[in-house]
């Protein structure tokens, strides 16, 4: 499969000339099988321009969230092909004990928030909960699981044959512990990046960020790098760069891991970046 | 073998940070884990025995009842909590591993997750004065 990065941005766009390398759009991914199904990782702002190229196509679209949290859902709206007649279109996200995705998707999809109301659209649009065990699309195997973040929130492991993408881009698995990581089994997300070919993982904070901002629900890279050797990812993309963050310090922050021992790849996480898995 | 799900992890990340022994279980009964106060009232350590199986486990309580007789299994908060899922509390007496006796009330609650998945559940003994 084909993995292409719309979005690396976290919590809020951060456009400017400072961010160009590393890009300003907030979290969105192409996934493209084998057979040419599209899947689409999270609606932030990124979605916007990964319309553009998909526009005036066929082919069955399959959006899977990872959460509601504005970020990843705030370009839904400007994603074109939402709004082509009769295109099929599933927009897939994390279950809610009290409201089902449409009514939580439609706070944001209505007025006074956005003009167009999820009602309106021209699509043939479905929306689904992910359910609990593996389903497929186009070929392409998905397994979702909940993840430790505020708030309903999965994790997705896409696979192909033997191929897997592993993408957690919100994830604070070292929540509450003295030492991190610690057994593989008591690991938040484990399961879903357990030997994955490229694991995208949130990466947002340095180490002395995130003492101030535990329980936000992220990581810093230190402990993604902890996490991705735990699970024995073969490749490794810092995502979610938290938007003070520039191009610069993004550089300073890759050059210092590559001097360590990584036992993966470590790949930055650049908008436009494109893998092969 | 397979990782945990999250609401057992985030339960045991929350039992780690409080100061009431608590116990999480299985929907087998089987003990997943217990903190560090609980490791008192056991007389073991989490680091050196792992998790428990429902057996094990209980075996290291003697459960009495106010009026000096054994208390049967099910009438046990953590049993009422796993099989008819729903809250439960009790005062009781037990002899740990130490040989003391102790009056305790233990509350237990299930946990059960989305899509109604039942997770185990979950035990906090609080000695009474």
């Amino acid at each position: 499969m084909r993995v292409t990065l719309w979005g690396t941005r976290g919590s809020l766009a951060a456009p400017g000339p400072e961010t160009v390398r590393y890009g300003g759009n907030t979290a969105c991914v192409e996934v493209r099988g084998k057979r040419n199904a599209l899947l689409v990782l999270d609606a932030g702002t990124g979605i916007q321009r990964l319309g553009a190229m998909v526009r005036g196509g066929r082919g069955r679209i399959d959006l899977l969230l990872t959460h509601l949290h504005m970020d990843h859902i705030q370009g839904l709206g400007f994603f074109e092909p939402l709004y082509e007649r009769g295109r099929e279109i599933h927009i897939w996200g994390p279950p809610s004990p009290t409201l089902d995705l449409r009514t939580r998707l439609a706070r944001y999809l209505s007025p006074p928030l956005f003009p167009v109301r999820l009602r309106d659209l021209p699509c043939r649009l479905t929306l689904h909960n992910v359910p609990p065990e593996r389903f497929e699309v186009g070929g392409l195997e998905v397994e979702a699981a909940l993840v430790c973040h505020p708030g309903s929130t999965v994790g997705y492991r896409i696979s192909e044959g033997t191929r897997s993408l592993a993408y957690l881009p919100d994830h604070e698995p070292a929540l509450g512990l003295r030492e991190f990581p610690g057994e593989p089994e008591w690991t938040s997300g484990f399961d879903l990046a357990a030997g994955a070919d490229l694991l995208i993982h949130d990466a947002q904070y340095t180490t002395e960020e995130y003492q101030k901002r535990v329980g936000w629900g992220h990581s810093s890279i230190r402990d993604a790098i902890a996490f991705a050797t735990v699970a024995g990812a073969r490749r490794f993309v810092p995502f979610h760069h938290d938007p003070t963050h520039d191009d610069a310090m993004l550089d300073c922050i890759d050059s210092v891991v590559r001097t360590g021992d990584l036992p993966f790849g470590f790949v930055a996480g650049t908008e436009g970046a494109t893998f092969e898995v | 073998m397979s990782q945990k799900a999250v609401e057992l992890i985030l339960m045991r990340q929350l039992a780690s940070s409080l100061a009431m022994p608590i116990f999480l279980v299985d929907p087998g009964g089987n003990l997943l884990f217990y903190n560090e106060p609980a490791e008192q009232l056991l007389g073991s350590r989490y680091d050196e025995t792992g998790e428990m199986s429902v057996g094990q486990w209980s075996s290291l309580f003697t459960p009495i009842g106010e009026d000096g007789a054994p208390l049967p299994g099910e009438a046990l908060p953590l049993n009422i909590a796993l099989h008819k899922h729903r809250a439960a509390h009790l005062a009781f007496w037990i002899r740990g591993l130490d040989g003391v006796s102790r009056k305790i009330g233990a509350t237990a609650f299930p946990l059960e997750g989305q899509g109604g998945r039942q997770l185990g559940a979950v035990g906090i003994f609080w000695e009474q004065p």
